[in-house]
């Protein structure tokens, strides 16, 4: 099974990256909604899988699998909820404001 | 901590109150409540000298790093005392004479006394500090006062200039310094200078020695201004003119020669030490005082003699230097004598140029010039000035009966001596240094000529200047008749300094020579006899008048040398290299493209990790233990991994975001199979709310939301994606396959109960155990809703304002083609399901502590409610059922948080400690009750506000 999931990981990131080196700016944000499902998984994966029962005790098994990874995955998947927003906000409004969403155009000027 | 700690800390105490001082008291000029500091510092290090002449060293020290070696150690003996001396002696003069000198109205001379007390309290510091460390820390802090003092009319571009080039100049040299340092600490294991002294015997072989002694000599030249180093001097007096007389005369540029005395008893003896600052010292003397003939601003002459008299002392400490060689034999003290002049000379200087540049500065204040060309017959209307300038002139010149006259005979002892010398070659080349030093003796009187008589004699031109001259004010003449006086009285009673002043500092730079309880013969007779000295003496006044006479028909004196100042070219051309070089190779990689940015980043991942992987023994692939993958499985990889792929081939927006979502909801079902039931909660609810958003930005906007441009396969941006999967794919593997060491999270699975009373591990890993970042972590939430909240609000320049229709006011309505939908069905059911869907996540809230759920998913559930209430109603119908302002929400959020976990304080317990008890309740029995559900609520609250607030801000601006 993590053999398989390192593979997934492997694609993900891989898709993810090419995304974000493209110049639109919608592929960028998608592109690091997918480095980020990558992410997640790479953690969950680290921990090994299926090891054990859910991490809530009401369970009441003798193993459980690591909680860590999970809080740490919680905390992240909010965090990433706030990033991608305010980058749909912002690509919006660039292309709202400037008409454009290629990152070529958008490049910063000489002394700026 | 001692009383000579707190002289040195005293300035900066009065540095850091004088800008306020000005302001509070406007009417007294913030000089007069300066000056009482620094005169009593004078005071209390006069009331040393007694101490300090019996041999008694005052030290004290106060750990600072021990553990580095770096304590602030201040020590006082005869050298440190000499300069603590000049340092608030000369200071509490020229604080007295720029009370008048400076315009307490027109100048800002609150900021002015706080970069002068600046500078006082970090030249106090070089000098009193025994810890090397330190010294360097107060030696840069010269460097940085005195840029501060030369920019202090930073409107004129020349002044910024010279305060650039000064700091360039001197902190490169102090960088070179610290280098040294490092390696003297290197070669004997402390920073202490008087145990560096100790273990000096022990270094000599050390192949460090050599390049220590080079580089701490690169920061004593550069900050004495030492030819070549030079060229920043002439620049630094832009400064007003109490700063050059004090920093860039008496004291500061004298640092370097302090350093030269106090590391002398370290590198003495060394033939390259004795070559190099002796041989440097005669090359800056002759140099300068060619250079201060040519000069028609009186300041500029000012700078080039003192350029020229600093080398004059360097030559003497390098000189006396010898006398190491000779050690423990009765030569050694005839060498002895070339530092006694060293010392002596360089209170002289202090005495005759202070008050000279007063005079200059008097002459510019009162006349609107310091052109030579444009002055002259001043005598008649500025008669005390003039008496001073005669002194300090005729002193500077070597003419008796004044204190120069003394020094300058004791340097031509000195230079004769060493023609005497059997090392270092000197016996070919000692001849050298008196003729040298005769010659440069003799530009010295007709500078010093020049500088008199073109002023204060000759034809009166008063219709050249801008103001009509007149005496200066008492109080601007008091401090040079002062300094004035007393190069009288050293002229006429030398033996005032011989035994307080300058056998102590001797017995400083020589430490070994003398036996205890013996002192040097520091005595000085005004009259030798008929000696050579008194017959090259003679020579220069002679040769000097013929000089000063013919100045102006000798072309050589008053055309350039070279071709313009070569020098300063090359500083010149060089800055500018250097600027162009590296705005060139900024350029170069800073594209603005933020796709290069993203490269670099990539590829130094890559290189970095595949290092890292290769070449760690660690890193172990074992795939025994990994867990069986049912078909089930396999087939959600599949569904996984076929939308990823496709998406950079998606044709339209719609199609690449749906794609993206899929892959989404994919992870999703992947918590639910490894056993994560809030993750797979969370993950669900925040990609609907996340298309949602993509919908509510992208849809409506006709060009964007239909075809893209297709994406042409870039093979050099698809090796790097690889390379970066390839990587993640095997951290993954080798991550998974080995462990190091044992998981903390053992303690989380057994304490999770015990300890915070909570089932639900993950939840109290969240609220509990780890608060702190949960509370941070809804801070940067916040911090990005009001991002977007801003971003929406944005208004390009020249773009109309929005004729005051506030967030609430202007009504959200998204248009008709939007997302609000006209359909019956969604409107019927929906009225139903929200309701229930705000009652399941007010049960996830409260459930979390012990099953799935929580705040975060609770606040996401109810976000999720009110997104379907908008698409079915529209936004403008959210405003009129739950007419509350979102951001106060999320900010009040923060506040249950917060106080949450300020609550723990009343108890005496750390920030975000919780507690838990069961109670019996009415209706529900024995109930838990935990701290860790007001925090919950906290969180609750905040990321309801805050992902309404998104929501909001983005349907209300359609």
């Amino acid at each position: 099974m993590e053999l398989y999931m390192s593979l997934a990981i492997g694609v993900l990131f891989t898709v993810g990256v090419y995304l974000v080196l493209t110049k639109s700016l919608l592929r960028i944000i998608l592109g690091t909604s997918l480095l980020t499902h990558g992410v997640h998984l790479l953690l969950l994966t680290m921990s090994r899988l299926k090891t054990g029962a859910a991490p809530l005790l009401g369970q009441e098994a003798d193993v459980y699998v690591d909680p860590l990874p999970q809080a740490l995955i919680l905390t992240s998947i909010v965090i990433s909820f706030g990033v991608t927003s305010f980058f749909f906000v912002l690509a919006y409004k660039a292309y709202q404001k400037l008409g454009t969403d290629d990152m070529e155009q958008l490049r910063g000027k000489e002394d700026e | 901590m001692s009383l000579l700690h707190l002289v040195i800390i005293l300035p900066f105490m009065f540095a850091v109150v004088s800008p306020f001082l000005h302001k509070m008291a406007q009417r007294i000029h913030t000089g007069w409540l300066i000056l009482p500091a620094s005169v009593f510092m004078f005071i209390y290090f006069l009331g040393r000298l007694p101490q300090v002449q019996d041999g008694e060293r005052v030290t004290s020290s106060v750990p600072w790093i021990p553990s580095l070696g770096v304590d602030f150690t201040v020590y006082l003996d005869g050298l440190g005392l000499l300069f603590a001396l000049l340092i608030t002696g000369i200071g509490s003069l020229v604080i007295l004479y720029s009370i008048f000198y400076m315009n307490k109205t027109k100048e800002a001379i609150g900021m002015f006394y706080l970069y002068l007390l600046l500078f006082m309290g970090a030249m106090l510091g070089v000098v009193l500090s025994d810890n090397l460390i330190v010294l360097y820390g107060f030696w840069e802090l010269t460097s940085i006062s005195s840029f501060l003092l030369i920019a202090f009319w930073y409107q004129r571009e020349k002044s910024r200039y010279g305060a650039l080039k000064s700091m360039l100049i001197t902190v490169f040299g102090g960088l070179a310094m610290l280098g040294g340092f490092v390696m003297l600490y290197l070669m004997t294991g402390t920073f202490s200078i008087r145990e560096i002294i100790g273990n000096a015997a022990s270094m000599t072989d050390h192949s460090l020695f050599v390049p220590a002694m080079l580089l701490v000599l690169l920061g004593a030249f550069t900050k004495s201004a030492q030819f070549p180093f030079h060229i920043w001097l002439p620049d630094a007096m832009e400064a007003p003119t109490p700063v050059s007389a004090y920093l860039h005369s008496a004291t500061m540029v004298k640092a370097g020669l302090y350093l030269v005395a106090r590391f002398s008893p370290v590198f003495a003896g060394e033939a390259g030490w004795f070559w190099l600052v002796s041989a440097t010292g005669i090359v800056t003397l002759t140099y300068g005082s060619y250079r201060a003939l040519k000069q028609t601003d009186l300041k500029s002459m000012l700078a080039f003699s003192t350029i020229s008299q600093l080398g004059l002392i360097m030559s003497l400490l390098g000189l006396g230097s010898a006398a190491a060689v000779y050690s423990g034999t009765s030569e050694s003290l005839f060498y002895v004598k070339a530092t006694m002049a060293g010392i002596f000379h360089l209170i002289n200087h202090a005495v005759f140029k202070g008050a000279l540049f007063m005079v200059a500065g008097i002459v510019d204040h009162e006349t609107g010039t310091r052109d030579i060309r444009k002055l002259g017959g001043l005598m008649s209307v500025m008669p005390v000035t003039f008496s001073i300038a005669v002194i300090g002139t005729f002193s500077m010149a070597g003419l008796p009966p004044f204190n120069g006259f003394l020094s300058k005979e004791m340097f031509f002892t000195a230079v004769l001596n060493i023609m005497e010398m059997d090392v270092f070659h000197m016996q070919f080349l000692g001849v050298i240094f008196p003729v040298i030093a005769w010659v440069a003796s003799i530009f010295t009187f007709v500078y010093s000529m020049l500088l008199l008589f073109k002023t204060f004699t000759g034809k009166k031109q008063f219709e050249k200047l801008e103001k009509k001259p007149h005496e200066a004010p008492l109080g601007m003449l008091l401090p040079p008749v002062v300094l004035a006086s007393l190069a009288v009285v050293f002229g006429l009673f030398p033996n005032l300094l011989s035994y307080t002043l300058i056998e102590p500092a001797m017995a400083a730079i020589h430490p070994t020579m003398l036996l205890p309880g013996q002192q040097f013969d520091a005595a000085i007779h005004i009259w030798h006899g008929w000696t050579t000295e008194i017959f090259m003496t003679i020579g220069v006044i002679a040769f000097g008048v013929v000089l000063f006479k013919l100045h102006h028909r000798l072309k050589v004196l008053n055309q350039p040398l070279f071709s313009g100042m070569t020098l300063n070219k090359t500083y010149d051309g060089g800055l500018s290299m250097l600027d162009r070089g590296a705005k060139g190779l900024t350029d170069r990689y800073m594209t603005g493209s933020i796709r290069h940015y993203l490269i670099y980043i990539f590829i130094f991942l890559i290189v970095s990790i595949a290092v890292t992987m290769g070449s760690s023994a660690n890193i172990r692939f074992d795939f025994s233990a990994f867990a069986p993958m049912s078909l089930y499985e396999a087939v959600i990889i599949f569904a996984l991994i076929v939308p990823v792929i496709a998406v950079p081939f998606a044709r339209s927006r719609m199609m690449a975001i749906i794609l993206t979502g899929t892959a989404g909801y994919m992870v999703t079902l992947f918590f639910v199979i490894f056993r994560a039931p809030d993750l797979a909660l969370t993950q669900m609810i925040v990609e609907t709310v996340s298309v949602t958003l993509f919908l509510l930005c992208f849809y409506h906007l006709p060009k964007l939301k239909k075809e893209i441009v297709a994406l042409r396969f870039k093979l050099s941006n698809f090796i790097i994606a690889l390379g970066v999967g390839v990587v993640m794919t095997l951290i993954a593997l080798s991550a998974s396959s080995s462990r190091s060491f044992e998981s903390i999270s053992k303690f989380f699975i057994e304490e999770s109960y015990n300890l915070a009373g909570g089932k639900n591990i993950v939840n109290v890993i969240l609220v509990d155990f780890r608060g702190f970042d949960t509370m941070l972590e809804i801070v940067v939430l916040g911090i990005a809703s009001y991002g977007i909240y801003a971003l929406i609000r944005l208004k390009l320049p020249g773009e109309q304002e929005s004729a005051g229709a506030g967030y609430w006011e202007s009504g959200s309505k998204l248009p008709i083609n939007g997302i609000k939908s006209n359909d019956v069905i969604l409107q019927t059911i929906s009225k139903v399901v929200i309701f229930i869907i705000l009652t399941f996540s007010l049960y996830l809230f409260f459930s979390g502590h012990h099953e799935p759920g929580g705040g975060f998913i609770g606040a996401l559930m109810t976000a999720a409610a009110f997104v379907l209430l908008a698409m079915a109603f529209g936004i403008k119908t959210i405003r009129e059922v739950i007419p509350i302002d979102f951001r106060r929400v999320s900010a009040a959020g923060i506040l249950v948080a917060l106080l949450t976990g300020i609550g723990s304080f009343v108890f005496d317990a750390p920030f975000l400690s919780h507690a838990f008890g069961y109670f019996p309740l009415p209706l529900l029995g024995q109930t838990e009750l935990a701290t860790a559900l007001l925090f919950d609520l906290g969180v609750y609250l905040t990321v309801v506000g805050i992902t309404m607030t998104i929501i909001l801000a983005i349907g209300r601006d359609n």
